[in-house]
C-alpha cells in the first residue's frame, strides 16, 4: 500500500504556513482565516489514517519510502503503527484549536504566529511518523526552532531566559541521541532504518550506553524529574497556544521516544534500568504532586500537574505488561486534550484579567457560568475522575503497576489523592465562592468561538472517558507486538 | 642548458594564465577609465572569473594531469575547489559593491588584488610541489595583507593588516621551514616523491616529524585553529566588512586543498602508518578550536568578532573529518574517502554560511554606518521580516540545526569520526556544539524578541538583497536535499585521491 497521507500530514501545515507568512500581519482577517483553512485541511488529510487503519496489523502501516541521503543511505521513509497514529491525529487538531484560540488574543505579528504554529505542527507530524533516524532526529531538532521563537517573541515578561532554557535543555538531549544514532548506524552495517535497529544484536555494555544517551534526550522531553525544570518556565512565559502545544503534543515526543527507540531497540538495558526509571517516574508523580500543590501561578501548577502525569506514562512503559503501556499511551492521548483544555482555560481567563494568579480569582462562577461548568469539568478530568478520560489512563496504569508490584502500584494511586487536591484546590479557589474582587465581577462570559474550541476538546474528553475502545483496539496490536518483541533478548 | 627547455603543457593551466592575462587587463582599464567609469574594472573582474569558471568546465576531463614538471597537478578535485572559489569571489564582490563605493574603496588595486589573492588560491588548490603550495600561499597572502589595510586611513585596519602580515610572514617560515626539513630527509619537493619516499622507508624519522610539526603549524595558521588562531579575531574585527567576507570564505577552500594535498596525498606513509603522526596534532588542535571558538564567541558584542571566533570553531569541525580517514594505521579507502568528503563538505557549505552572515552584516551597514555590533541586528524582524527569517537560516544552520546545511555538515563529520573511533571526541565536540548554539541563539534573540534601535530602513540595493536571498534559500534547499553536493564532494575525491 502506497500512500501519501502521511507526507500529505506533514507538508500541508508546513507549506500552508509560506503564503500565511506572505501575506503579512497587516491583513489580519485574512491570515486568520487562511491559517483556519490550512490548520482544517491538515486535520482532514490525517482523518483517513484512522478510517483506513488495519488494527489487527501490527507492523507499519500508509509507510512511503524514497532515498534521501544515499551516501548515508538515508531514507524519506515515514509509517504509522497503532502507537503513533492518534498522536498524529491529536497533533493535527490541536493545531487547528490553537489557531482559534490564537484568534483575537494575538495582536502582535499575527502572521509569523500562526505560520510558526503551522510549521510546528508539520514537524511535529514528521517526528511520529519518521522510521528513519535522520529523519526522525531532523523533524526532531527542526521542531526547536518555531517553539523557541513562539515562547520567545509572544512570551510573557521573563520570555527570553524561558526560551533559552528551553530550547538549550532540549538541544542538550538530542546531540548525545545524534551521537548514539551515528554509533546505531555504524554497528548495524549502515542502516539508519529504524525497523533494522529493532533487529540488531547488541552487546549490554553498549546497550546500556545507548540507552543512557536516549534516556538524557527523551527524559528532558517528557520532562522526567530532575531534568523538569525548564518546563514550568516555558509554561509560564509561553503564549496560550505554545503552552498548548508544549503540553498536549511536544512533552509526548520523549515519551514516545521511548516505545520507538529505548524499548525495541536496547530491550535487557531496559528491562536492567527499568527500576530506575520506575523510581524517577514515582519521584514526579509523587513529590511534582506536593510540588504543584503549593504553586500561586495557575500555570505553573498546570505544568507540575503535566510532568506528574506524564510521570504515570514512563511509569507505564517501565513494567512492562499490555495494560500498563497501553495505559500509558491512553494517559499520552488523555492528557493531550486534557492539559490543552486546561491551558486554554487558563488562557481565557488571563485574556480578560491578565493575571495567571490564583490569588487574583475568586467567584468566577457568577460572572462566568459557562466556562465555569467547562473549566470544573476539565478539572474533573485533571484529578481522574471516572467517566472522563483521565480516568481510563490512570487506572490501566495502576492496574498494570499492582501487577507489577503492589507497592508501586499503590504509590502511583496515591496520584488519585493528590491530582485531585491539586487541581480541585485550585478550582475551589478560582471559580467558587463569593466574587473575589472588582475585576473579576466585570467579566465577561466566554464567546460562541471559545466555547467552540473548549466544547470540542470536551466532547472528546467525555468520549474518551466513557468508550476508550476504538482508542486502545488501534493500538492493541501493536503493543502486543512490542511486549513480545521488547521480552526476547537482545545479546 | 636552453636546448632541453621542454615547453610545458599549458593546457591544465588555462584557467590560472587567463585570470593572470585578464588581471593585466583590468589594472589597464582602471587607468586609463578608473577615474570616470569605475564600474569597468568591477565588471571585468566578475568577467575573468566567470571566464575562469568556463575554461575550468571545459578543460575538466575528470584525469589526474601533471604539467610544469610536475610541479602542477589538474584533477578532479582542483577543478571543483576552483569553480567554488570563483563562485565564492563572485558572491564577494556582488556583496560588497555597494559597500566598497560608499566607502571610496572600489578602486582598481581592490579588484586587482582580489584577483591576484584568487590566483594564489587557484596555485594552492593544483600545487604538487612544496615550491607551488608555497608559491600559491604568498601571492594569496600578501594580496590579502594589502586588501585588508585597503582602507588605509582607518588605523583599526592598518593595525589588523601589520598583525596579519607579522603573523603570516613568521606562519610562512615555519612552513618553509618544515618544508626544508621534509626536503632534507626525503631528497623530494614533488608531493608525489615525498610520499614514495616515505613508502620505501627511505625517509629518517625523527626529522621527518620535526618537519611535519613546522609544516602542520603552518596549515593550522591558514586554516585559523588553536593554537595558531590569534590573527582570525582582530583582522575579522579589523577589516573593511567585504574584505573580512573575503578571508572568511575563499581561502577556505584553499587552505583545505594546501592540508589535503600535503598531508593526505604526501605524508600518509606507507598504508598509513605515518597519518598517526599529523593525525594526534589535528586531533588535539580540531578539539582546542572548537572549545575556545565556542567559549570565547560568546563573550563577545561585535558580530565580526563572533563569527570570527565561530570561524575558528567551524575549522575545528572540518578537521575532524580530515583527521578521521586513516584508521589504527589502515587505509580503508572506503573510510578514507568518506572522511575526507566530509571535510570537504563542511569547508563548502561553511563557505556558503559565512559568505551569507558577512553578506547580512553588508546589508545592515550603509554610507557611513558599520552595522557590525550585535545591537545593530536587534529587532530586524520588524524592520524586514524577510531578511531576519535570511539570517534566521544562516544561525541555525552555523548552530548545526536541521533541515539546514550545517547540520549536514557537522553531522557527516562526526560520522566520520564516530567511525574513526574517535566517539569521545565526538561527544566533547557535540557538547561545545550546544555551547556555540548559545551565541547564535542570541542574536535570533534580538532580532525576534527585541525592539529596533536602528529604525532607519535598509539600504542595500537589489543585487545585494537577490543574492543574500538564494543564498539563504541556498542554505536551507541544500539542506533539505543534501544529496546532491555530498555525492559531488564523495565523487571527486573518489576520482582524485
Amino acid at each position: 500500500m502506497n500512500s501519501q497521507l502521511l507526507s500529505l500530514a506533514i507538508w500541508v501545515p508546513i507549506l500552508g504556513a509560506v503564503p500565511v507568512f506572505w501575506i503579512g500581519s497587516e491583513r489580519r482577517t485574512l491570515v486568520r482565516w487562511l491559517s483556519l483553512a490550512v490548520a482544517v485541511a491538515g486535520f482532514l488529510v490525517t482523518i483517513p489514517l484512522y478510517t483506513d487503519f488495519d488494527s489487527t496489523q501490527s507492523g507499519m502501516q500508509f509507510v512511503e519510502q524514497a532515498p534521501w541521503i544515499t551516501r548515508f543511505n538515508t531514507q524519506y521513509l515515514l509509517g504509522v503503527d497503532g502507537i503513533s497514529m492518534p498522536f498524529i491525529l491529536l497533533n493535527s487538531l490541536i493545531t487547528v484549536l490553537v489557531v482559534l484560540a490564537g484568534w483575537e488574543v494575538i495582536e502582535d505579528k499575527q502572521a509569523q504566529y500562526m505560520g510558526a504554529f503551522l510549521i510546528m505542527s508539520g514537524l511535529m507530524n514528521g517526528i511520529f511518523s519518521a522510521l528513519d533516524g535522520v529523519l526522525f532526529y531532523v523533524f526532531f531538532e527542526a521542531s526547536l526552532i518555531p517553539m523557541y521563537i513562539i515562547i520567545g517573541a509572544w512570551g510573557g515578561p521573563n520570555r527570553v531566559y524561558a526560551a533559552f532554557k528551553f530550547f538549550l535543555y532540549t538541544l542538550l538531549g538530542s546531540l548525545l541521541m545524534l551521537v548514539a544514532l551515528i554509533w546505531l548506524f555504524l554497528e548495524s552495517g549502515g542502516s539508519f532504518n529504524i525497523l533494522d535497529w529493532h533487529q540488531l544484536r547488541i552487546g549490554i555494555v553498549p546497550q546500556i550506553l545507548i540507552f543512557i544517551a536516549f534516556l538524557v534526550s527523551f527524559a528532558v522531553k517528557v520532562p522526567m524529574w530532575p531534568v523538569h525544570t525548564w518546563l514550568p518556565d516555558a509554561h509560564v512565559e509561553a503564549p496560550t497556544g505554545g503552552s498548548v502545544v508544549l503540553a498536549a503534543i511536544a512533552l509526548k515526543l520523549g515519551a514516545y521516544g521511548f516505545v520507538r527507540f529505548s524499548l525495541p531497540i536496547v530491550p535487557d538495558a531496559s528491562h536492567q534500568l527499568a527500576p530506575l526509571i520506575i523510581t524517577l517516574s514515582l519521584i514526579a508523580v509523587i513529590y511534582i504532586g506536593f510540588v504543584a500543590l503549593v504553586q500561586t501561578d495557575m500555570k505553573k501548577l498546570i505544568a507540575y500537574s503535566s510532568i506528574s502525569h506524564m510521570g504515570f506514562v514512563t511509569l507505564g512503559f517501565f513494567i512492562f505488561n499490555q495494560i500498563g503501556v497501553e495505559g500509558a499511551l491512553v494517559q499520552m492521548i488523555s492528557h493531550g486534550f486534557v492539559s490543552a483544555a486546561m491551558f486554554l482555560c487558563v488562557g481565557v481567563m488571563y485574556d480578560r484579567m491578565h493575571s495567571r494568579m490564583i490569588a487574583d480569582y475568586g467567584g468566577v462562577v457568577n460572572t462566568m457560568p459557562k466556562f465555569a461548568a467547562l473549566f470544573v469539568f476539565f478539572a474533573m478530568a485533571n484529578s481522574g475522575l471516572p467517566a472522563t478520560s483521565g480516568f481510563v489512563g490512570e487506572f490501566m496504569v495502576i492496574l498494570g503497576a499492582i501487577k507489577f508490584n503492589f507497592w508501586v502500584g499503590f504509590a502511583a494511586a496515591t496520584t488519585l489523592i493528590l491530582g485531585a487536591a491539586y487541581t480541585l484546590w485550585m478550582v475551589k479557589r478560582v471559580v467558587f465562592g463569593e466574587v473575589g474582587n472588582a475585576h473579576v465581577a466585570e467579566l465577561k462570559d466566554i464567546g460562541g468561538r471559545e466555547f467552540l474550541v473548549l466544547g470540542v476538546l470536551a466532547v472528546c474528553v467525555l468520549a474518551m472517558g466513557l468508550y476508550p475502545f476504538p482508542f486502545t483496539e488501534v493500538m492493541h496490536a501493536s503493543v502486543d507486538n512490542l511486549l513480545k518483541h521488547v521480552a526476547v533478548s537482545k545479546l | 642548458m636552453l636546448n632541453n627547455f621542454v615547453m610545458p603543457d599549458l593546457y591544465p593551466a588555462a584557467p590560472e594564465i587567463f585570470l593572470l592575462l585578464m588581471s593585466f587587463l583590468v589594472l589597464f582599464v582602471d587607468l586609463v577609465f578608473g577615474a570616470t567609469h569605475r564600474w569597468m574594472a568591477a565588471m571585468l573582474t566578475v568577467i575573468t572569473l566567470i571566464g575562469c569558471a568556463a575554461i575550468t568546465l571545459v578543460t575538466s576531463d575528470g584525469q589526474t594531469t601533471l604539467t610544469f614538471s610536475n610541479m602542477f597537478v589538474d584533477d578532479l578535485l582542483a577543478d571543483f575547489l576552483k569553480l567554488m572559489t570563483y563562485l565564492a569571489v563572485i558572491m564577494m564582490l556582488i556583496y560588497s559593491r555597494q559597500y566598497m563605493a560608499d566607502r571610496g574603496l572600489d578602486k582598481g588595486e581592490f579588484y586587482v588584488l582580489v584577483l591576484y589573492a584568487t590566483l594564489g588560491m587557484m596555485v594552492m588548490i593544483s600545487a604538487a610541489n612544496l615550491l607551488t603550495v608555497y608559491l600559491g600561499l604568498e601571492l594569496m597572502s600578501l594580496s590579502l595583507y594589502g586588501l585588508v589595510a585597503i582602507d588605509r586611513d582607518n588605523t583599526r585596519a592598518t593595525e589588523a593588516a601589520m598583525k596579519y602580515f607579522v603573523l603570516g610572514a613568521l606562519a610562512s617560515g615555519l612552513l618553509l621551514y618544515g618544508m626544508s626539513m621534509i626536503y632534507g630527509t626525503t631528497g623530494s619537493l614533488e608531493i608525489g616523491g615525498i610520499a614514495q619516499a616515505l613508502y620505501h622507508g627511505q625517509a629518517e624519522k625523527p626529522v621527518l616529524v620535526l618537519g611535519l610539526v613546522f609544516l602542520v603549524a603552518g596549515i593550522a595558521f591558514k586554516l585559523g585553529l588553536v593554537p595558531f588562531h590569534m590573527w582570525i579575531p582582530d583582522v575579522y574585527h579589523g577589516a573593511p566588512t567585504a574584505v573580512t567576507m573575503f578571508i572568511g570564505s575563499a581561502p577556505k577552500l584553499a587552505a583545505f586543498a594546501m592540508a589535503l594535498r600535503l598531508l593526505v596525498y604526501g605524508l600518509l606513509g606507507r598504508d598509513g602508518e605515518f597519518a598517526m603522526h599529523w593525525q594526534q596534532m589535528l586531533l588535539i588542535m580540531a578539539v582546542l578550536s572548537i572549545g575556545l571558538g565556542n567559549l570565547a564567541a560568546i563573550a563577545q558584542t561585535n558580530i565580526k568578532r563572533m563569527l570570527a571566533y565561530s570561524a575558528i570553531s567551524h575549522m575545528g569541525y572540518m578537521v575532524l573529518g580530515l583527521m578521521s580517514g586513516v584508521v589504527d594505521g589502515q587505509v580503508d579507502p572506503f573510510t578514507a574517502i568518506n572522511a575526507y568528503s566530509s571535510a570537504l563538505y563542511y569547508t563548502v557549505a561553511y563557505v556558503l554560511m559565512s559568505l551569507g552572515a558577512f553578506g547580512m552584516v553588508l546589508l545592515l551597514s550603509r554610507s557611513g554606518y558599520e552595522a557590525e555590533n550585535l545591537e545593530d541586528f536587534k529587532g530586524l524582524n520588524k524592520r524586514s521580516p524577510w531578511f531576519a527569517a535570511m539570517m534566521l537560516i544562516i544561525m541555525f544552520s552555523m548552530a548545526g540545526i536541521p533541515f539546514f546545511i550545517g547540520f549536514f555538515a557537522k553531522f557527516a563529520v562526526l560520522l566520520a569520526a564516530i567511525k574513526a573511533g574517535y566517539t569521545a571526541v565526538a561527544v566533547v565536540a557535540v557538547m561545545f556544539s550546544l555551547i556555540g548554539a548559545f551565541y547564535y541563539l542570541r542574536v535570533v534573540k534580538l532580532m525576534y524578541f527585541d525592539t529596533p534601535v536602528d529604525s532607519a530602513p535598509i539600504a542595500a540595493g537589489l543585487d545585494l538583497r537577490v543574492l543574500l536571498s538564494l543564498n539563504g534559500l541556498a542554505i536551507a534547499g541544500f539542506g533539505l536535499f543534501p544529496d546532491a553536493v555530498m555525492i559531488i564532494c564523495t565523487t571527486t575525491l573518489m576520482r582524485s585521491l
